[in-house]
């Protein structure tokens, strides 16, 4: 370090952040306790925050029911990736420690108000949900498996898009996603994706947009192209709900904006109405 | 030669792109336009050709050599209904046993307001899908820059061919940069970590085959670079024509599902 660059006081008082749960769209405080208690949803704006996988297997998968499919999988380095701020490795690792995955989505069998599943949820706080090669190799396997076992496939996204450190192989994943739920589609089963904040780049480019029902929660943000990328190519101001859940329901690629509470109901909904077996 | 003087010559605009691609590797080349849906997208073309022997759709990226061009083509940078055009396209090379034939060369599908509002993700992911299962052969062929998901929607196929000085990519070594060295100018540095030259993807598996390019780049005799791709796609095209359709897709599904397979 040189003796020239301004040092960083730490300050007495804690950040914000440590006390108050903010709301990323509205940008109201409230209290942690505040925040979980209203089950992440903000009081204000109705901003359903994100969750991890587990929290969402727990609200989603018949109690005792979750039965985790390939668990060992993890990342893999293929490409010896470093770059300014260290090595690939040791990035993934640390979010290894700091979640408790082994990657992106955690996809497991389970029964849904009794229908037989296979449920996969993406964690947004593993390395921003990314997709690499382990996090493909889940979802395919999940959709072969509800394939051979004739279950229906539910996938919670919550994903910046393919993950860049594993180079061209992440970016094959979502051909090879795309490929297994085709043929899960194909042989009658129903695939329900749901697109919760945020949903964007490769992944909402491969199977989270595949869905015979794409569903998404309250104030989500669904796209492709970040909003400052396309805000610098046609230089001009963007609406403010662009590419929020509610602009997508309107422009058509959405079915159902749904709420939190409402969720698991709807999907048995769902899973009753086309047939899925007990 | 490093990785970023292969991302210079893939986007040298003297490079053979689809017109000569028309041309030179198609014997008889019909444009065909529209995705009956909303538009005419120009940032990717298709219609059906000869090939040798071989009737054809083909489809790809559309960069131009002047600016002129490239505004009316958004640079090679498809809308949705490009992709929706491209579907539309090879679903007559399917009923009509016709193979297809894609060139891909594009820095990414176009980022703008309508092609969001159009659903470019749903359009991309629908055309993953689509060629995923497609009942005739495709070969495709990285020409340039094969720029992430945009350059993906249309290379789902059973060969993959990739011209000598081409780069295929996740995201662009400037976008990389950007995010991970927090440095736009560390693009070198990001395009020599992602490997992204034909010869880093074929040892990947990402990729079937190297088409050399004319001594310089494709850009020094664009006739001959043609004939090159011309000649590689003809022999992948007798091979994938004579398996029955089922076993080739077969094929294709393992192809793509043994990218990143845990064992």
């Amino acid at each position: 370090m040189g003796w020239f660059e301004p040092k960083t006081e730490k300050s007495a008082v804690p950040p914000a952040k440590a006390i108050w749960a903010i709301c990323p769209k509205c940008n109201s405080h409230f209290s942690k306790a505040q925040w979980k208690k209203n089950d992440s949803i903000c009081p204000k704006c109705n901003y359903h925050g994100r969750l991890s996988a587990r929290e969402r297997i727990a609200r989603m998968a018949d109690e005792g029911s979750f039965e985790e499919l390939s668990p060992e999988i993890s990342y893999s380095d293929h490409l010896k990736f470093r770059d300014a701020a260290g090595d690939y490795r040791s990035k993934v690792e640390a979010a290894m420690k700091k979640t408790g995955e082994k990657e992106s989505v955690v996809t497991g069998r389970c029964t849904i108000g009794g229908f037989k599943s296979v449920l996969g949820v993406m964690d947004f706080s593993f390395m921003g949900g990314s997709l690499g090669t382990g996090a493909g190799e889940k979802i395919t396997v999940a959709a072969e498996t509800a394939l051979a076992e004739r279950r229906a496939l539910i996938i919670f996204s919550a994903s910046g898009g393919a993950r860049m450190h594993e180079g061209i192989l992440s970016l094959m994943q979502m051909a090879k996603t795309s490929a297994a739920i085709q043929r899960l589609k194909a042989a009658g089963l129903p695939f329900i994706s749901v697109l919760t904040d945020p949903t964007t780049g490769g992944v909402s480019a491969s199977y989270a947009m595949l869905g015979d029902v794409n569903i998404t929660e309250p104030r989500a943000l669904i796209g492709f192209a970040g909003r400052r990328v396309i805000e610098n190519t046609i230089r001009q101001k963007l609406p403010e709900d662009f590419q929020s859940a509610e602009y997508l329901l309107k422009h058509g690629f959405i079915d159902r904006v749904v709420a939190r509470s409402e969720m698991k109901g709807f999907i048995v909904k769902l899973l009753d109405l086309f047939g899925v077996s007990k | 030669m490093n990785a970023m003087d292969k991302v210079k010559i893939a986007r040298d605009p003297r490079r053979p792109h689809f017109n000569e691609f028309a041309k030179f590797v198609c014997d008889d080349f019909e444009e065909l336009h529209g995705d009956r849906l909303v538009n005419d997208d120009r940032g990717l073309v298709g219609g059906v050709a000869k090939i040798g022997d071989f009737r054809c759709v083909v489809l790809g990226h559309n960069k131009g050599a002047t600016v002129e061009e490239n505004m009316a083509s958004n640079f090679g940078m498809a809308c949705p209904d490009g992709y929706r055009k491209a579907m539309r396209l090879a679903s007559l090379a399917e009923r009509f046993h016709m193979p297809v034939v894609t060139f891909v060369d594009t820095p990414g599908a176009y980022p703008g307001r309508e092609a969001e509002e159009r659903g470019q993700a749903e359009a991309i992911a629908k055309s993953l899908e689509f060629f995923s299962a497609l009942k005739t052969p495709v070969v495709v062929v990285v020409t340039g820059e094969g720029g992430s998901g945009g350059a993906l929607a249309i290379a789902v196929g059973d060969k993959i061919l990739m011209l000598e000085n081409a780069v295929y990519s996740v995201i662009s070594p400037e976008g990389c940069a950007g995010i991970l060295w927090r440095d736009g100018s560390k693009a070198p540095e990001a395009a020599e970590a992602l490997k992204i030259t034909a010869t880093d993807l074929l040892a990947l598996g990402a990729i079937d085959e190297v088409v050399p390019e004319p001594k310089g780049g494709a850009h020094k005799n664009v006739k001959s670079a043609c004939l090159k791709i011309k000649r590689a796609v003809i022999a992948k095209l007798k091979e994938l024509t004579k398996l029955p359709v089922e076993e080739l897709v077969q094929k294709r599904y393992d192809k793509f599902v043994a990218m990143g397979r845990f064992n």
